[in-house]
């Protein structure tokens, strides 16, 4: 059972970094590599503010920040310059690697002792006057995960809530329109260089802030955690997609949320039946690979394919 | 001018000069690749001038980026797929033409208010779509599609129109429909109207001034179309000319070459 509620809470999390994910590779048609040095970042400028004591909501919200702007860069370079969108990413990323080494100053870095949003949590959950440890489907639970997991719920839920709410006014509908068709989107006067800069902006501080979060979950940060984020950002988005579809943007974006959390139990699930942990990455691609390609072999066992058809 | 410096360089537009009076509709025809659509393009902003200046309103726009010049002209492109955004809903479409020149911030973009003027306005156009306001726009039929991105470009009023050789793609029901459509969009605004077309029937039938361009000149200026009872037979007889010309061209210059090399 607390394995479970572990891969449950870290997939919430990293069902923020789905939603980031979203945002550029759904709204906008963008791979956008940044993810890996956002979330990078994301985990250094938390994990750097906190053990040097700043409270753990503004060092998360300067993670934010750091996140949006590196996302900001990245559209920058691609609107203004002209640069390759996949060039512009992991340029940007290659960059944050070496700031983010700057940041933390050192590979990686122990937060046992500093507060963090998740110990807040847990300390609210003692004066709450909660038991300590409680049966759950008869196993012991400790309530301190219980309030990890409660807040990561609240956390996901709240900020899957509020995208799908901005991406229904005017400035949401004027993004989806310039990823969608920039043409049209010029011609009603949408100013679709500054859509795809805020676009991958917001997409980056959500990915930015679910680094923010697993590195206080975890109470460490290491300069590894972002390797491989976009990958597994696609992963979460494409078992949502597999599970409640795309018939509508709000259904959407809880697909990216309960995507991440049933493919970490799956990872979980995997692990436990013995699967090494270091192979989890090569797993992830492979999977998001087999979800690309497999539904191309499915069409050409029906038929030859239609013009126009793309894959994902 | 495309392909520039190379010896492929092609002046598109070669001293148009051109005035568009207020409340007027113009006609642009011409034979393939003469530079018609060049000209509207120029307009719209997404084609970059090597020379020239482009004024709007009394503006000097020619350094104005495309999306600016969208907030006072709006365009009606060939392909019906171009003008609106093919995920977004049928009403989402419209709240964006709608928003054309203000601000976009965070209010819902669907209101019940919104949705009731977009729905009036979807029904005054009588093709039914009144009841497919939810529906994703690139469901719906070319004709269906360039009817609502006619209405998309005069929700808002526009300094001046550009319908871009806009019925060319459909067919002859729906393209007859998007014509009637038009006429009755530009009467209602008195709007200032450029209309690029083939079709030399159009032409006569819409315009009070009719442009004929060849090799990126504006070779005929005729205005007062309707008083002058020009028909589409006067205008075959002007294209015929023009092409009789291009043909004396190559022989004038195949007996040169003849003669002298």
């Amino acid at each position: 059972m607390n394995l479970v509620i572990g891969a449950a809470t870290i997939g919430l999390i990293l069902s923020l970094l789905g939603l980031g994910v979203f945002l550029s590779y759904r709204v906008y048609h963008l791979v956008d590599l940044t993810a890996d040095g956002s979330f990078g970042i994301g985990v250094a400028v938390a994990a750097a503010l906190l053990v040097r004591g700043v409270p753990p909501l503004a060092a998360t919200a300067a993670a934010v920040l750091a996140g949006a702007l590196a996302g900001g860069i990245t559209g920058f370079l691609h609107t203004r310059f002209q640069v390759n969108a996949l060039l512009a990413g992991v340029l940007t990323s290659t960059a944050l690697y070496s700031v983010s080494l700057f940041v933390m100053g050192s590979g990686s870095l122990s937060l046992a002792s500093a507060p963090t949003l998740v110990t807040q949590a847990q300390r609210l959950a003692g004066r709450l006057g909660l038991p300590e440890t409680f049966t759950l489907f008869g196993t012991e639970v400790q309530a301190s995960s219980i309030a990890a997991l409660v807040l990561m719920a609240l956390l996901a839920a709240g900020f899957a809530l509020a995208l799908t709410r901005f991406l229904a006014t005017d400035l949401g509908t004027a993004m989806r329109a310039a990823g969608n068709n920039p043409q049209m989107a010029r011609a009603v006067a949408i100013d679709v260089e500054g859509m795809v800069v805020l676009g991958l902006g917001v997409a980056n501080g959500l990915i930015a802030l679910s680094g923010a979060l697993i590195t206080q979950y975890q109470g460490f940060a290491n300069i590894t955690m972002g390797v491989g984020a976009i990958v597994t950002g696609l992963a979460n988005l494409m078992v949502g997609e597999t599970l409640l579809g795309r018939r509508s943007i709000g259904r959407w974006i809880a697909g990216a949320v309960v995507g991440a959390v049933v493919f970490r139990l799956l990872v979980a699930a995997a692990i436990r039946a013995g699967l090494n942990a270091d192979a989890l990455k090569l797993v992830t691609a492979l999977f998001v690979l087999a979800v690309l390609i497999v539904p191309q072999w499915g069409a050409r066992l029906r038929g030859p394919r239609p013009a126009g058809a793309h894959p994902g | 001018m495309f392909h520039r410096d190379t010896p492929s360089e092609v002046r598109a537009l070669d001293g148009v000069d051109l005035a568009v009076e207020r409340g007027t509709f113009t006609v642009v025809v011409g034979t393939n690749g003469s530079g018609k659509s060049s000209l509207l393009n120029a307009i719209a902003g997404s084609l970059g001038l090597t020379g020239g200046r482009v004024f709007l309103d009394g503006n000097d726009v020619t350094h104005w980026s495309e999306q600016r010049r969208a907030r006072r002209l709006s365009r009606v492109f060939q392909n019906p797929f171009t003008g609106t955004a093919s995920d977004l809903s049928v009403a989402e479409n419209l709240v964006l033409a709608g928003g054309r020149g203000g601000p976009r911030g965070l209010r819902r973009a669907l209101g019940r208010e919104r949705r009731r003027d977009v729905r009036e306005q979807v029904a005054r156009l009588g093709l039914g779509l009144e009841d497919r306001l939810d529906t994703p726009i690139g469901l719906l039929s070319g004709g269906q599609r360039q009817a609502l991105t006619l209405l998309m470009a005069t929700m808002v009023k526009p300094s001046l129109l550009l319908l871009d050789e806009h019925t060319a793609a459909l067919d002859p029901r729906s393209a007859e429909q998007v014509i009637r459509l038009t006429q009755a969009a530009v009467a209602r605004g008195a709007l200032t109207t450029l209309m690029v077309t083939h079709s030399l029937g159009q032409a006569v039938a819409l315009g009070d001034r009719i442009l004929v361009m060849h090799r990126g000149r504006v070779v005929h200026d005729l205005g007062d179309v309707r008083r002058r009872r020009l028909t589409e037979g006067d205008l075959l007889q002007l294209f015929d000319r023009l092409r009789w010309a291009d043909r004396l061209d190559t022989a004038a210059a195949e007996m040169l070459r003849r003669a002298y090399i």
